[in-house]
């Protein structure tokens, strides 16, 4: 094991040092707030590395840059907020179809638009699922805590090499500015993994037996990537069955690694009645209340907190519904993932939406409110 | 919860208030304890306001806010009248006395300190009155150890600043230690 | 014909044959001069990438035996930024259109010009979009219809050329589908340069620019880029009122810069010292 120390660390420095330490040696991105730390972070560190960093001209060419650095066979990573994630969408679904790995960091802010820029919000859980065109799959992480972020960066570096994929991490404002004590590994100069041909001579890039690993350009292996539905050799396709053969594998390599990607935390009591179940900056204001009341007062009452928001951790919104009689779900927005925690409570449970939309958290005198009105 | 100490450091921008969060933060972690700082601060990089918020605990720290400040400074007066009545009584308010007038209410434990005046007169830059007003806050409190605290500042420090740093650490110890007197400006409101 | 069969066999995609490009279309033309231009500089065919964007003449890269990455409309400068930063050892020819690169790419264009990443942008010139069947773009002639523009474009064109040039770019030519040549020759000295270079091909399309325009077919449509046509050496001798109307073919400006993936290297290899 390496060697660990306390140190005080920043939400977005853990997301840049995490990205590090899983071998990321590629940072493109364009400078916005809250998420302007990490492209410092990057911009100090990954020359030392033999790394690239690159300030690009928009959000738009950020994307791309690290798509086009993926293909030459880095690790890569880029980060923004909520405008700049906009603006990135189209070249995230390029990515979903072409099967290029990379990470998206997006520190939300307070939206829509330009909205508040230092206020925190979850109000991006929706654009993260939905917001490239077309029936993509996407993972989302959604970190609670600075050591979550380091953690949670190096999962989403690892899932995208391993499953060809975009992975986003949903930061928000609260951890990504904050500071706290944590322990991880001293920074070690990893080796990136060097680019390889090592692969079979019949290797296809989008080969229908299964998944491949990518073979990045410069290699012999003379394929093509494109947005457009294509073949398994990556040429343009628009025979139907082919379509079809196309999107379902994009879907069923996430589905055949579920267990891999959802990631999923209880605490609380052993058979709860009134359930939370919320993500990012929110879980630290469930995680008070469920102390306060289950570890001290021992009402039956716990919390389901999900590092992974996208794909939706169904089976276990499922399972909980089926134990408790109510589940909250607090969330820095108008209401977004109670909308799926409903659709999979499928009736079991009553789903009580806890919504803040005026820049500030959700405190846990909020959720204990709520709470009580359902335990008494 | 009772661990649980609050502290709310609020100014202008360009007072080193998060730095000085940063650096009483980062004190605490050497000090072994679990910390949490946050900030708020307006789009301008001087002037407007400033906030930064630490949670100290030695158990774990959920809700990351600051809620019911065990100690509250303001260094200037907009920041005192902003949070002075958002405060619950007993918290240890300390006032820089170079910008902060009053009024000092009746219900709260005030104690004014003329911080970046002392910072100019006795160490000749107004820079690190926020080093001086971490001073007068641990002197006050004893949160985090005097001598961690003090290498931690000169950790932190600028290159070459370390020592300079920590005399306006110890100056701050000094006022808080010399009490109330009518030659540093102290004024002590305590609750009826 | 043994050069034609051998780069036919390396450098084509024969399966992926026939193209989708129109009877007439220039974009074979300007293809086959780069596939020849990529012949004559000796590049491994390992190394080499042609990057596209999306319109007519990006499909050009499925076409070709290389590493091939067809990206997003407008996009195809700043894929190639990143993959020429992350693997500068590679070779990337950098295929777009007007409306791509001018257009929904002119951010990319100006900033890939202004960084000097030696990136070898072939810009196929058809003044219309095509794929989406005949609207103005940033280098249509003012006056000509368009499907958008009914009555003739009100809009001025960019000089691309010149566009680049105030960008920061350090090479730039421009050729005509009507001199294949001369368009090889000129990619050649493009992709030798170092630093960013820009190849503007004017390229007809009879079909949904030239059939609106009254300009004839693809005959006449080169015929007319032919006579309208000179050299930048002679046109160095040609009074300026002479050359009103004209087209300026050739290397209209090359020098040297420092070209950025180079200087990036460079720089973090010294700080490691």
């Amino acid at each position: 094991m390496p060697e660990t120390k306390p140190v005080l660390m920043q939400g977005n420095e853990a997301c840049a040092l995490g990205a590090i330490s899983a071998g990321v040696r590629f940072y493109a991105g364009y400078p916005i707030t809250p998420s302007t730390e990490i492209a410092e972070h990057m911009a100090e560190k990954l020359p030392d590395l033999g790394g690239v960093f690159i300030q690009m001209e928009d959000e738009i060419a950020s994307m791309a840059a690290i798509i086009g650095a993926s293909i030459g066979g880095m690790r890569t990573l880029t980060a923004t907020s909520g405008p700049g994630f906009s603006l990135k969408q189209e070249n995230i679904g390029y990515a979903i179809m072409a099967e290029i790995p990379c990470v998206v960091v997006n520190v939300q802010r307070m939206g829509p638009s330009t909205g508040v820029p230092t206020a925190p919000a979850q109000g991006d859980v929706m654009q993260a699922r939905w917001g490239t065109h077309g029936d993509h799959p996407i993972i989302v992480f959604s970190p609670a805590s600075v050591y979550e972020t380091y953690y949670l960066t190096i999962a989403a570096v690892n899932l995208s090499q391993k499953l060809r994929q975009p992975v986003i991490i949903l930061l928000d404002e609260v951890i990504g500015h904050m500071r706290e004590k944590v322990l991880i590994p001293e920074a070690g100069k990893l080796l990136v993994e060097k680019a390889s041909d090592l692969v079979p001579s019949d290797w296809k890039p989008y080969d229908e037996k299964g998944l491949t690993p990518l073979v990045p350009f410069g290699f012999g292996h003379y394929y093509h990537v494109t947005g457009l539905f294509h073949d398994q050799y990556g040429f343009p396709t628009g025979d139907p069955p082919q379509v079809e053969r196309a999107l379902d594998r994009l879907h069923h390599k996430l589905e055949k690694n579920r267990d891999e990607i959802i990631l999923t935390n209880y605490i609380g009591h052993k058979e709860p009645r009134v359930a939370i179940v919320t993500y990012g900056c929110t879980v630290r204001s469930a995680r008070a209340v469920v102390t306060k009341a289950y570890w001290q007062n021992r009402l039956p009452v716990g919390l389901l907190s999900l590092q992974t928001i996208w794909p939706f951790p169904a089976r276990e919104i499922e399972a909980l519904a089926k134990q408790v009689d109510v589940i909250i779900v607090p969330e820095m927005n108008m209401g977004q993932i109670v909308g799926e925690v409903e659709r999979y409570a499928r009736g079991q449970a009553e789903v009580i939406p806890l919504n803040r939309y005026d820049g500030e958290m959700i405190n846990p005198d909020q959720i204990y409110e709520q709470m009580g009105r359902w335990l008494s | 919860m009772e661990n649980r100490q609050e502290i709310l450091l609020t100014g202008a921008g360009g007072q080193g208030l998060i730095l000085a969060s940063i650096v009483l933060a980062e004190a605490a972690v050497n000090d072994n304890k679990n910390v949490v700082q946050t900030q708020s601060y307006g789009p301008e990089a001087r002037g407007g306001a400033s906030m930064a918020g630490v949670i100290i605990d030695i158990d774990t720290i959920e809700y990351p806010e600051v809620t019911r400040p065990a100690v509250l400074l303001c260094m200037n007066q907009a920041s005192f009248n902003k949070y002075l009545p958002k405060i619950e009584p007993g918290c240890t308010v300390i006032v820089d006395s170079t910008f902060v007038s009053g009024p000092f209410h009746k219900d709260y434990k005030v104690q004014s300190f003329p911080i970046t005046r002392m910072a100019k007169e006795k160490l000749g830059r107004d820079v690190v009155a926020n080093m001086l007003a971490l001073g007068v806050i641990n002197a006050a409190t004893g949160i985090v150890n005097r001598d961690i605290f003090r290498e931690s500042i000169f950790k932190l420090a600028p290159r070459g600043s370390g020592e300079l740093n920590q005399q306006a650490f110890d100056l701050g110890y000094h006022l808080y230690e010399e009490g109330p007197g009518q030659d540093v400006g102290i004024s002590v409101q305590t609750p009826q | 014909m043994a050069l034609i069969e051998h780069l036919t066999q390396e450098y084509l995609r024969t399966k992926k044959l026939p193209h989708i490009w129109c009877p007439g279309c220039g974009n074979g033309i300007v293809t086959a001069a780069l596939i020849r231009a990529i012949e004559r500089t000796g590049y491994d065919q390992r190394d080499v990438v042609i990057v596209s964007g999306i319109g007519c003449s990006s499909r050009a890269a499925g076409y070709l035996n290389f590493n091939t990455l067809h990206t997003t409309h407008g996009r195809a400068l700043a894929f190639a930024t990143g993959l020429k930063m992350a693997r500068p050892e590679l070779k990337l020819f950098v295929i777009m259109g007007d409306g791509d690169c001018s257009a929904i790419g002119g951010n990319h264009f100006i900033h890939a010009a202004r960084r000097n990443i030696d990136l070898n942008a072939v810009i196929i010139n058809n003044h219309i979009y095509g794929m989406t069947g005949g609207q103005h773009s940033p280098l249509t002639p003012t006056g000509m219809k368009a499907t958008t523009a009914p009555r003739g474009t009100l809009e001025r064109p960019f000089d691309l050329l010149v566009l680049a040039r105030g960008a920061g770019a350090t090479f730039a030519a421009r050729g005509i589908a009507a001199q294949p040549r001369q368009l090889e020759q000129l990619i050649v000295r493009g992709a030798t340069h170092k630093g960013f270079s820009v190849v503007e091909a004017l390229s007809p399309c009879p079909i949904a620019y030239g059939r609106r325009n009254k300009l004839g077919g693809a005959v006449e449509m080169l015929r007319s880029m032919k006579d309208s046509s000179i050299s930048v050496e002679r046109a160095a001798e040609t009074e300026d009122a002479e050359l009103k109307d004209k087209t300026i073919t050739g290397v209209i400006y090359s020098f040297d810069a420092p070209e950025y993936a180079e200087e990036y290297y460079r720089s973090i290899s010294d700080n490691k010292g």
